[in-house]
């Protein structure tokens, strides 16, 4: 008998066109593994398993008239910051601990249309807010190939999940790496889409000028086939593009690959250095060109990114207030009721961010900060665009260390924003860029970043796909 | 270092009800984290072309009112704390 959880949505396609298994066979068996494995690895925040197996049977019906598509009765995961009609989102706060989506994100009903079982929701930092997976208010993610390490986040159990085989593919968001830190902490591929190109409509928003949702799945192929069904304009998200996918032919021979000389200074670990280096040597091999650039603003990215996000979250996170939604504690006047809310109902990170924000935007400090971090923003998009016009992606490392000792950087907030260093530009600047494994360092996977210029996934999704089999 | 009386000002602003104890690790994160940021003093004063945007008219629809979708409200008033009659309360502030 074969494995089912260990098929790619490809393999599952075929093998539910034959007639191989059911959707509910799929199901099953991805229920089993959650059943077996997650109290280990906490990838899930929730699972309702009579709603994954009532979506199977109506895709198995479906499936019983023929002509379907790739995603219909494909068992996945979602990050509890994506609303799911009826069922709980959380954001991995308490202050959310028992709130129900009222109604669905677009990605969601894109995705229900074209026949996935959701099977549950994931767990992740607190209102996406880490690279860890443990400011989660409900504990950490732990990693499938080191259960005494982080997963990475914000996305942990997305991450976690799709690499121990408990869902398909998941989806995460990524406002400063959370797609990509955790694909190259698991060894899974995670793309972060251009900014636009995936509606937010229905994800709880954190810094909304960086936001985007996207794909965490076993291979290539699948983050595009998954990538394909959730991008696209939406009415209900201003900021969504009109989105056509097309082939771009892209091939390793002959294509420009920049890389860029200030992601590989001190900080890098030698060993990550080396896997990277190694798989831009590969597609050398191909007969890809290979162009030292420059981007300097790089080395101001990561400050300018801890200001833009806290001020935007501290916003977006004022509507926590014990009047709407969740958690509401008992207070004597209204700002009691404010006060005492948010101050027991926010972890720990989530307060450090919305007090930076909340700083950097007040009187006296917002020039020095706010307005500074916007020209240093519109400066990383130039370079990157400068950058575009010599070459067609950029290849270089996602994290500077492999999956981190659970607890090894908690203590120190600094110490765990430095970790983002390579990840963030790409979300300041609104490009798109993917993780795919690139090598291991004993058991700990390491992730290849490949960012590309806007809407150009085609190009990327080509390129990784090469890459995956060189 | 960033002073007690400061990090309680920006945590009033805030809304958020801090214990002693948080006050004073708020204290340490904070200093260290705008230390880091002193970086930024160092970009060059770099002249920066202006950044191509998408048209305003993609990001703006027709001022027309759309039907509401039904069970909608219900379920985000199902949502609130406290309620009645289909409202959310709120706390006198009168």
């Amino acid at each position: 008998m074969i494995d089912l959880t260990a098929l790619t949505i490809k393999q599952a396609h075929e093998g539910l066109k034959d007639k191989k298994f059911t959707s509910v066979d799929l199901t099953k068996a991805y229920l089993a593994n959650i059943r077996k494995s997650d109290k280990d690895l906490n990838a899930f925040l929730s699972v309702d398993e009579d709603f994954a197996l009532r979506q199977a049977e109506q895709a198995d019906k479906k499936i019983a008239k023929g002509d379907f598509g790739m995603l219909m009765g494909i068992p996945c995961a979602i990050k509890d910051a994506i609303m799911v009609e009826g069922q709980k989102c959380t954001a991995a706060s308490k202050i959310l601990e028992n709130y129900i989506a009222p109604y669905d994100a677009t990605v969601i009903k894109k995705l229900q249309e074209a026949g996935v079982v959701i099977l549950g929701k994931t767990n992740l930092d607190e209102f996406a807010m880490g690279g860890s997976g443990e400011n989660s208010a409900f504990g950490p993610t732990k990693n499938p190939h080191d259960k005494t390490r982080i997963a990475g986040g914000s996305s942990s159990g997305s991450g976690a999940c799709v690499a121990a085989n408990e869902a398909c593919f998941a989806l995460g968001s990524d406002t400063g790496g959370s797609i990509r830190m955790p694909a190259s902490n698991c060894g899974v591929v995670g793309l972060k889409p251009t900014y636009g190109a995936v509606s937010r409509y229905g994800l709880i928003a954190f810094a909304s000028s960086l936001d985007q949702i996207g794909p965490i799945t076993k291979n290539v192929e699948d983050a595009e086939i998954v990538f394909k069904a959730i991008c696209g304009k939406d009415p209900m998200d201003a900021t969504s593009s009109d989105y056509k996918f097309d082939n771009s032919g892209a091939k390793l021979k002959g294509l420009k690959i920049g890389v860029p000389k200030e992601y590989f200074v001190k900080g890098i670990d030698p060993k990550v250095e080396k896997i990277v280096k190694g798989a831009i040597k590969k597609a050398e091999d191909a007969g890809a060109k290979i162009i030292e650039i420059s981007l300097p603003s790089v080395e101001f990215a990561l400050a300018c990114y801890y200001i833009v996000a806290p001020c935007e979250a501290s916003a977006n996170l004022a509507r926590f207030d014990g009047i709407k939604y969740g958690l509401s504690e008992p207070g004597k006047d209204l700002l009691d009721v404010y006060l005492k809310s948010k101050g027991h109902g926010f972890g720990e990170e989530v307060k450090r961010r919305i007090m930076i924000g909340t700083y950097a935007l007040s009187s006296g400090y917002y020039d020095a900060y706010y307005k500074k971090a916007q020209e240093v923003r519109q400066f990383i998009k130039q370079d990157f665009a400068r950058a575009f016009e010599k070459v067609d992606l950029i290849f270089c490392p996602v994290s500077p260390v492999p999956a981190v000792k659970l607890g090894e950087k908690t203590e120190d907030p600094l110490s765990m924003y430095l970790m983002d260093i390579y990840t963030v530009s790409v979300n300041m600047a609104g490009l798109p860029a993917i993780s795919i494994p690139a090598g291991k360092i004993g058991d700990l996977p390491v992730g290849l970043q490949i960012i590309g210029n806007h809407f150009q996934e085609n190009k990327i999704l080509a390129i990784a796909e090469q890459m995956e089999k060189a | 270092m960033i002073s007690k009386e400061e990090v309680e000002h920006i945590a009033k602003l805030a809304r958020l009800e801090l214990t002693e104890k948080e006050v004073g690790k708020m204290q340490k994160d904070l200093t260290s984290i705008l230390d880091y940021f002193n970086l930024l003093k160092n970009v060059p004063d770099v002249k920066v072309a202006s950044v191509k945007t998408s048209k305003t008219s993609e990001w703006m629809r027709g001022d027309q009112e759309k039907p509401r979708i039904s069970g909608v409200a219900e379920k985000l008033i199902a949502g609130a704390p406290d309620k009645k009659d289909g409202y959310i309360k709120v706390k006198t502030i009168l």
